[in-house]
């Protein structure tokens, strides 16, 4: 055991460990902890910067919209888009793919329409489309993927010329899979489909470019990478926004109405109806400072090291299954394992008493863990802020929990 | 320690042991409860004769805490009348929400007690409360007008 661990330099950036000292945050998949410079940047914009955006003449309404813009610029900037129209603002990757659902799915749509969905898909890429298949006609087509969470070449002759959509996550929240975006989206290409990736394990993790993907749409939220809760980003391609109808309306989103007709604002603005999350983006915006700051290749290090010692140390517990797969280049920063002899849940409550806070359950990826003959699992997430120390103590609190059981490991 | 102290040697022998745990011959009614959030999925099965439970019995996947309380509560009702095990189903939820009990009230609960501190776990309070509920629809099912149970779904 490595006595020696010591806890992660970048712990002291996050306020959560200074009120819970002994916190072992293993849940960053599920939502990230918030850096200091994200809190600060929030109740500044709230204390001295709060009005109402793209409306009335004051100075504070002017500043809520420099923010507001500001921060689409600068989430262009992070996912190396070209044109800040191609920036939606939402609530969270949910959202973001709700919206894709309702206005671009309903809109275009037909029967004999495919829609190709990876398995491993959150249920958030998956209900919407079930909505839209059943109200427009178009069939749900699921790319399998096998026990490692990989896909097979042989499954990409699921997409054919019927296909109008591909929808995939880039990394799988439910076993860490991490794919290769870039085979997905050419042959959606190819057969004259778009390509919708969802992007919520990866934003934050390690650099994105939608234009080197070439991806048509790509959703993120802001909280699983240190900005507060109910920011979401729909980034798309600018024909694509163009062509389709907004998804929610009322205010903000309107050029002129009136009692019986009403002409819509240009994209994006169209789809951002109401008066949008402010403060919101400004912790987006301190984010991704932060994150930049630190810089996504020492991200990407810190975790895959976190990867390996995890994998290492889960590998040496004979009561430990993990899951996904083998190779760490194919792993997001999450690894799912289960206690032999041991509920998930009973495991995630006795970690709990010990200060470690893991995710236990289906990870909303129903459909993955039938696929795989699964009916729950544990998923030890996490970021900066773990260490091999972590890593250590959850190893020592799974001894814990066999024993809770009477099992004499 | 909240936690581990539930983990009690009640709890620990009906999640092991399993003598609840298999199918009825004959059962009048099949419950199939749900917890979609952590993957509990136990159905209950039970047989009603003449307004007495004659067995019960049950089937399916689901951590300790739900497969014992589904157990603890069959030991519990089995031979009982359809009208007293309704009264415990009352009680026990009751128990979990948090209210006082009176002293023969709980007594009565016998094994199923342990739950008490679940009031204090609100994570696995749909564990806990998971095969009380199976037995409730049954025995709503059953013509008991007089002690209909109206509590509140998600305790």
């Amino acid at each position: 055991m490595n006595e020696k661990a010591l806890e992660s330099a970048y712990r002291a950036h996050f306020p959560v460990f200074r009120v819970h000292p002994d916190l072992i945050y293993l849940d960053h998949a599920a939502t990230s902890q918030k850096p200091l410079s994200v809190v600060e940047a929030i109740q500044n914009q709230m204390v001295s910067e709060n009005g109402s955006p793209h409306r009335g003449a004051h100075q504070l309404s002017v500043k809520s919209t420099e923010i507001y813009e500001g921060g689409r610029q600068q989430v262009m900037a992070f996912i190396g888009g070209l044109d800040p129209r191609e920036i939606v603002f939402t609530k969270n990757t949910t959202e973001s793919l709700n919206l894709i659902a309702y206005s671009y799915g309903m809109t275009f749509l037909k029967p004999k329409d495919e829609i190709a969905i990876l398995i491993s898909s959150h249920h958030s890429n998956i209900v919407p489309w079930q909505v839209v298949s059943q109200k427009t006609g178009a069939k749900l087509v699921y790319l399998l993927v096998d026990q490692e969470g990989k896909l097979p070449e042989t499954e990409l002759k699921k997409i054919n010329e019927r296909t109008q959509i591909v929808t995939f996550p880039w990394v799988s929240n439910g076993i860490g899979t991490k794919l290769e975006p870039r085979q997905l989206i050419k042959k959606a290409h190819e057969m004259g489909a778009i390509a919708i990736i969802d992007a919520a394990q990866v934003a934050g993790h390690e650099r994105i470019n939608v234009i080197e993907l070439d991806a048509d749409f790509l959703a993120f939220s802001g909280h699983k990478m240190f900005a507060p809760q109910g920011i979401g980003v729909l980034y798309g391609k600018y024909e694509l926004l163009d062509k389709m109808p907004p998804f929610l309306t009322g205010g903000d989103m309107i050029e002129y109405v009136t009692c019986f007709e009403t002409t819509y604002e240009a994209v994006p603005k169209r789809f951002e109806a109401g008066t949008q999350n402010v403060s919101g983006v400004k912790g987006l915006v301190a984010a991704i400072d932060f994150i930049e700051q630190i810089g996504l290749d020492a991200i990407k290090t810190h975790e895959h090291k976190l990867t390996q010692y995890m994998m290492m140390r889960l590998k040496e517990l004979s009561f430990i299954t993990i899951y996904g797969p083998e190779t760490l280049n194919d792993r997001g920063a999450l690894v799912v394992f289960n206690v032999e002899g041991i509920h998930p849940h009973d495991v995630a409550s006795i970690l709990d008493d010990h200060g470690i806070a893991i995710r236990a359950g289906h990870h909303c990826t129903q459909p993955l863990m039938q696929h795989l003959g699964l009916t729950a699992t544990c998923r030890a997430s996490y970021s900066i802020y773990n260490s091999e120390r972590d890593v250590d103590d959850l190893v020592k609190a799974l001894y814990k929990v066999r024993q809770v059981f009477g099992y004499d490991d | 320690m909240m936690t581990d102290s539930i983990y009690t040697e009640i709890i620990m022998y009906h999640n092991k042991e399993g003598h609840n745990k298999h199918l009825l011959d004959h059962p009048s009614h099949v419950e199939r409860g749900h917890n979609p959030n952590c993957g509990d999925d136990l159905t209950l099965q039970v047989e009603v004769e003449a307004g007495f439970i004659k067995d019960a019995s049950f089937v399916g996947n689901g951590c300790a805490i739900s497969t014992a309380a589904m157990s603890i509560m069959i030991d519990l009702v089995k031979g009982k009348s359809v009208e007293d095990a309704n009264q415990l189903v009352k009680d026990y939820l009751e128990m979990i929400r948090g209210h006082e009990l009176s002293a023969e009230a709980l007594e009565s609960l016998e094994d199923a007690q342990i739950f008490a501190s679940l009031q204090k776990m609100p994570a696995r309070v749909k564990c806990g409360t998971l095969g009380w509920h199976c037995m409730r629809v049954v025995l709503e099912s059953q013509d008991s007008s007089e002690s209909k149970i109206t509590l509140d779904h998600n305790i």
